[in-house]
């Protein structure tokens, strides 16, 4: 069993039990802001990671997913069409977003993403009649999955879990598979693969569609729990704030998004309790982990990991080598 | 008709001081490819400092301009120290250089609501440039009509720069193709450095060139981050022409826009920006698609 | 459990040697031991901290002035940074009522941030005081937890209305704020008001949140004898600036956030002949008022306005309320109900009761802005009360129902009329 494999069954275990060993209701709850925070960065590093497409304009699907579910439920509609609807929407709008947003890649793309997220901002603010412009929209009450109530921090977590853990399995799959090999292919040959016969568009579209699925989930997710949508949660610092998740954790990585929302909503949500200038201390840790950890905390620790291991292995053979020298 | 003449020139003065802003982005854009989102957070340092030299520090009080060079430069060796130890260690990393740039941007913006506090700052504007120009029953303020001035010599002195001093040339070199300028024997590094720091102080000078306009306050950065944006994509990165013409066009639409179409008031910036990066993705004058 | 030691909690309990507690209340036998818990939603980073830094400083200095003890009891403080974020303002007020368990909630700051917990406050019971202005929320959706000793987004506009035309003979008015809640609430009382009274609006204008230039706007104000605005935190201070630049001479009114007294240290000679209409004025002369300045200016040297004279009013209201529920508040209701019954005479900003809707009766004040050099507090700008208005409702002078027949104030509401 090599370590990886201890360490993820340690982790599972953990997130399973851990409404039992996390003190209180409180942090349960910043735990589930965490999960569904990772699904929505696992969503945007299916583009920006495997893809090497960097997309700042990503909270505006997930802000169309949230409002979509919001303005169901507030027109009466029950929870499986609202969820359905904010999932087709946020589909299609992901479709015409890639549409457009294809047409370049590299900064051109972040460029375009940007002004996308932006113009999905200001409709939010102006499309009064449908989102309540920054008044928002107040939700009451949670689904009812097969009838279960979903009301309480445990509950919801757990719901979230599920939820998490489906989403992880698919990346992982969708990364290990021939479609993931191509994506990664056209980010770091897009010519090659094109001359290999690889229909790139058609492989970065589809990757944007998949990440459009986990994007909306999270939007849903992220709906229910604060029960309230307003155009402050997709303007351009809540896509900026994806993206430093993505990049902070390890972009192109499966574990990274995890550690980089994890990082970033504790900051946030706990850190800010005891420092004042905890804005200050996130950036510095962001430009921190520039100067240690370039490509990320996840792979970043790997390789550290990785070389204290082979300084002992190394120590350990010299020490071996003197041991077996003096002794011949 | 007052309203009309009113906006135009309002339009090329707003233009003026999107050119100070956006000059800088673009060069360092255009050399080292480096989207730089720490520029608004520069502007805003720039005119906190130039605002601290104005109003008095340590009882002293400078005259506006002398405040202006020294917030310029100031900011401009925060620029050096930034490339030389940070930016130079990740080329070629956009992601790195993303999550450096704004994590600086966080710090700084931070730095400044702790050292300054929430209120806003208000800069008096010089004393040489109070008073207003009266066409008919047009008015307008004579500081305003002195930032067309300035940004106008401002890109003089740039072009002048880029044109005919070997440093120009240079930099063109290293915007044209960087591969070919270090085989030829420039020291592209150190190019680096320069820019960057050019570019920091011009975001700085502008920061307190629009202070006397805007006022000074905490979120300057990010009310003024997305107009450099546009006007580098407009006008194209990497050409100084570009963001000259860049902001000038972009001055228009944010005055006219705004005043004739309340209703897209929100759109009237990003649709532009989005039609210009589907239809011609260099801008109307860049030296490379982005 | 939280083991922090904040520096607020840090200040709080060394505060409690500090100087004696003005208001001496006959403490029967309550529960003594279990301290009091307060907590505190404010905004101390990004574009809204301005308000946000000084809302704590208004709670902070109460506390100190009182010996950290509310109606006898030891208080014990947690004052959350939401970021100015809906999202974070949930998460916050969470880990004050789950975490903490705090008695009470003070703020938060924006009417997004007070919606966004408007039905978990409902749910868990705790009473809330902010002074974010959502009308609705003591009017067509009142939330029996929430009560508001400031004033409602409209309140202080209404009056501003009805003084502009009534007292300064305004006959025709243009508008302009910032293109949101807050700014129709505000601009919808002021255009209600003032047209009641005779007068009309031609124009009504509103901007995009985070305008670096108002010019485009104010190109278009002609044709009016009045312009009001009512722009929030710091903006009133380049809106005026340019408006001044292009020696626009209509004179300019505006509500509580416009001619905030905290602005007065910032503005420059533009703001020079501003009316403004607020629930609290620097000017007061009444002990209450003289002994919050005094002791904000010695713990914090900064000389208050709006948002820290509100938040100190809070805490005499919850002090107040406390004391009549008995020092305990483990039966919310009674405790709620004794919130809503407080009466008080002497705060900072004078006498102040509420309506059965949670939302304040009390007195505004116009005042007008004027140079001197002789201002108190180093200042060299003040605000000169002109006209006192007494026991102003969230209605004006409408009746109730009539009122809340209306649909709320917004950009179509009331429509503009023909002038």
């Amino acid at each position: 069993m090599s370590a990886r494999v201890i360490a993820l069954a340690v982790g599972f275990v953990a997130l399973v039990t851990l409404p039992y060993w996390m003190p209180g209701i409180y942090y349960i709850n910043v735990s589930s802001q965490i999960l569904f925070s990772a699904i929505f960065a696992l969503g945007l590093n299916i583009l920006a990671g495997y893809g090497g497409l960097v997309s700042l304009g990503h909270a505006g699907l997930f802000g169309i997913a949230a409002y979509a579910t919001g303005y169901m439920l507030q027109h009466g509609f029950g929870h499986p069409i609202a969820i359905l609807t904010a999932l087709v929407g946020g589909m299609a709008s992901m479709a015409v977003y890639a549409v457009l947003s294809l047409r370049a890649t590299g900064i051109g793309f972040i460029m375009i993403t940007l002004a996308l997220g932006e113009i999905i901002w200001g409709l939010a603010y102006r499309w009064i009649s449908i989102t309540g412009g920054d008044n928002g929209i107040n939700l009451h009450g949670r689904p009812q999955p097969f009838g279960i109530e979903i009301n309480t921090a445990n509950s919801f977590y757990y719901t979230t879990l599920v939820v998490f853990l489906v989403a992880f399995a698919a990346v992982a799959v969708f990364v290990r598979s021939p479609l993931g090999a191509a994506l990664m292919g056209t980010r770091d040959q897009a010519r090659r693969m094109n001359a290999l016969g690889y229909h790139v568009w058609a492989i970065r579209f589809w990757a944007c569609m998949f990440s459009g699925l986990l994007t909306a989930i999270a939007g849903i997710l992220f709906v229910y729990y604060t029960q309230f949508i307003s155009p402050q949660a997709l303007d351009l610092t809540a896509s900026a704030e994806v993206v430093l998740m993505v990049i902070a954790g390890g972009a192109g990585t499966l574990l990274g998004p995890i550690v980089g929302a994890a990082l970033v909503i504790v900051v946030k949500s706990v850190v800010s309790g005891f420092i004042e200038r905890w804005n200050m201390l996130l950036g510095a840790i962001f430009v921190a982990i520039v100067i240690l950890m370039p490509e990320g905390l996840v792979p970043g620790t790997a390789r550290l990991w990785r070389l204290a291991w082979r300084k002992a292995g190394a120590q350990a053979s010299r020490e071996a080598e003197r041991k077996a020298g003096t002794g011949s | 008709m007052t309203f009309w003449l009113l906006l135009t020139v309002n339009s090329i003065t707003f233009g003026g001081l999107l050119f100070l802003l956006a000059a800088g982005f673009s060069l360092i854009f255009g050399l080292m490819r480096i989207p730089n989102l720490t520029h608004g957070s520069l502007f805003m340092l720039g005119a906190y400092f130039g605002a601290t030299f104005v109003g008095g520090y340590l009882s002293l009080t400078f005259n506006f301009w002398l405040a202006v060079l020294m917030a310029t430069v100031l900011v401009a060796a925060f620029g050096a120290v930034i490339e030389r130890f940070l930016l130079r260690q990740l080329p070629g990393q956009p992601m790195a250089q993303v999550l450096v740039t704004l994590g600086i941007s966080f710090i700084v913006a931070d730095f400044c609501l702790m050292v300054w506090g929430g209120d806003p700052v208000r800069v008096d504007t010089p004393e040489s440039l109070t008073g207003f120009l009266r066409y008919g029953p047009m008015v307008f303020p004579h500081y305003r009509l002195a930032v067309i001035a300035i940004a106008a010599a401002a890109a003089l002195g740039l072009w002048l720069l880029l044109d005919r001093t070997r440093l120009g040339a240079m930099i063109r070199a290293g915007v044209d193709d960087p591969d070919m300028a270090r085989v030829v024997g420039i020291r592209v590094s150190q190019l680096f450095t320069i820019v960057f720091a050019l570019g920091a102080g011009l975001a700085a000078f502008a920061g307190i060139i629009g202070a006397p306009i805007l006022s000074v306050y905490p979120g300057l950065d990010q009310d003024m981050l997305p107009l450099a944006l546009v006007v580098v994509i407009l006008g194209g990165s990497g050409s100084l022409l570009g963001s000259f013409v860049g902001s000038i066009v972009i001055g228009f639409i944010y005055n006219f826009g705004q005043a004739l179409l309340p209703e897209l008031s929100y759109f009237v910036l990003f649709l532009p920006m989005l039609v210009v990066l589907l239809v011609r993705p260099q801008g109307l004058f860049g030296r490379f698609v982005p | 459990m939280s083991r922090k030691m904040t520096r607020r909690k840090f200040m709080a309990a060394t505060a409690a040697g500090a100087a004696a507690a003005t208001f001496k209340f006959p403490t029967p036998g309550i529960a003594q031991g279990a301290p009091f818990k307060v907590g505190l939603l404010t905004v101390k980073t990004g574009g809204l901290a301005q308000g946000g830094i000084q809302m704590e400083q208004g709670v902070l200095t109460w506390l100190k002035e009182h010996g950290n003890k509310m109606a006898g009891r030891k208080v014990e403080f947690f004052s959350a940074d939401t970021g100015g974020k809906p999202a974070g303002t949930k998460t916050k007020a969470q880990e004050l009522v789950e975490r903490d368990k705090v008695d009470v909630i003070l703020g938060p700051l924006a009417a997004f941030e007070l919606l966004a917990i408007d039905d978990y406050i409902e749910q868990h019971k705790t009473p809330t005081l902010s002074l974010a202005g959502a009308d609705d929320l003591t009017q067509r959706r009142p939330n029996p937890y929430f009560l508001r000793p400031s004033a409602c987004s409209s309140q202080a506009m209404h009056v501003m209305g009805h003084y502009a035309a009534k007292e300064m003979g305004k006959k025709r008015a243009i508008t302009v704020d910032w293109d949101f809640a807050f700014g129709y609430e505000q601009e919808g009382g002021f255009q209600a008001a003032f047209e009641k009274d005779g007068g009309c609006v031609t124009k009504k204008l509103y901007t995009p949140l985070g305008t670096p230039d108002y010019t485009p706007y104010i190109a278009q104000i002609s044709g009016c004898d009045v312009v009001c605005q009512g722009f929030p935190g710091g903006v009133p201070l380049r809106f005026l600036k340019q408006y001044a630049n292009f020696g626009l001479k209509f004179p300019l009114v505006t509500g509580e956030t416009g001619g905030d007294d905290a602005l007065l240290h910032s503005f420059g000679d533009e703001a020079v002949g501003q009316t403004s209409a607020c629930p609290y004025t620097l000017d007061l002369k009444t002990d209450g008022n003289q002994r919050f300045i005094k002791a904000i200016l010695k713990d914090f040297k900064v000389v208050p306005g709006f948002y820290a004279a509100g938040l100190y009013v809070n805490c005499d209201v919850v002090e107040a309320g406390l004391k009549a529920a008995g020092g305990t508040t483990d039966n919310k209701e009674k405790f709620m109900a004794a919130l809503k019954a407080v009466d008080l005479k002497d705060t900072p900003r004078g006498p102040i009761k509420f309506d059965h809707l949670g939302n304040v009766v009390g007195d505004f004040y116009v005042r007008v802005c004027e140079k001197r050099s002789d201002a108190p507090y180093g200042l060299k700008l003040w605000n000169k009360t002109v006209k006192t208005y007494k026991d102003v409702s969230q209605f004006w002078t409408w009746p109730e129902k009539e009122f809340l027949a209306h649909p709320v104030y917004s950009r179509d509401y009331p429509p503009l009329k023909k002038c």
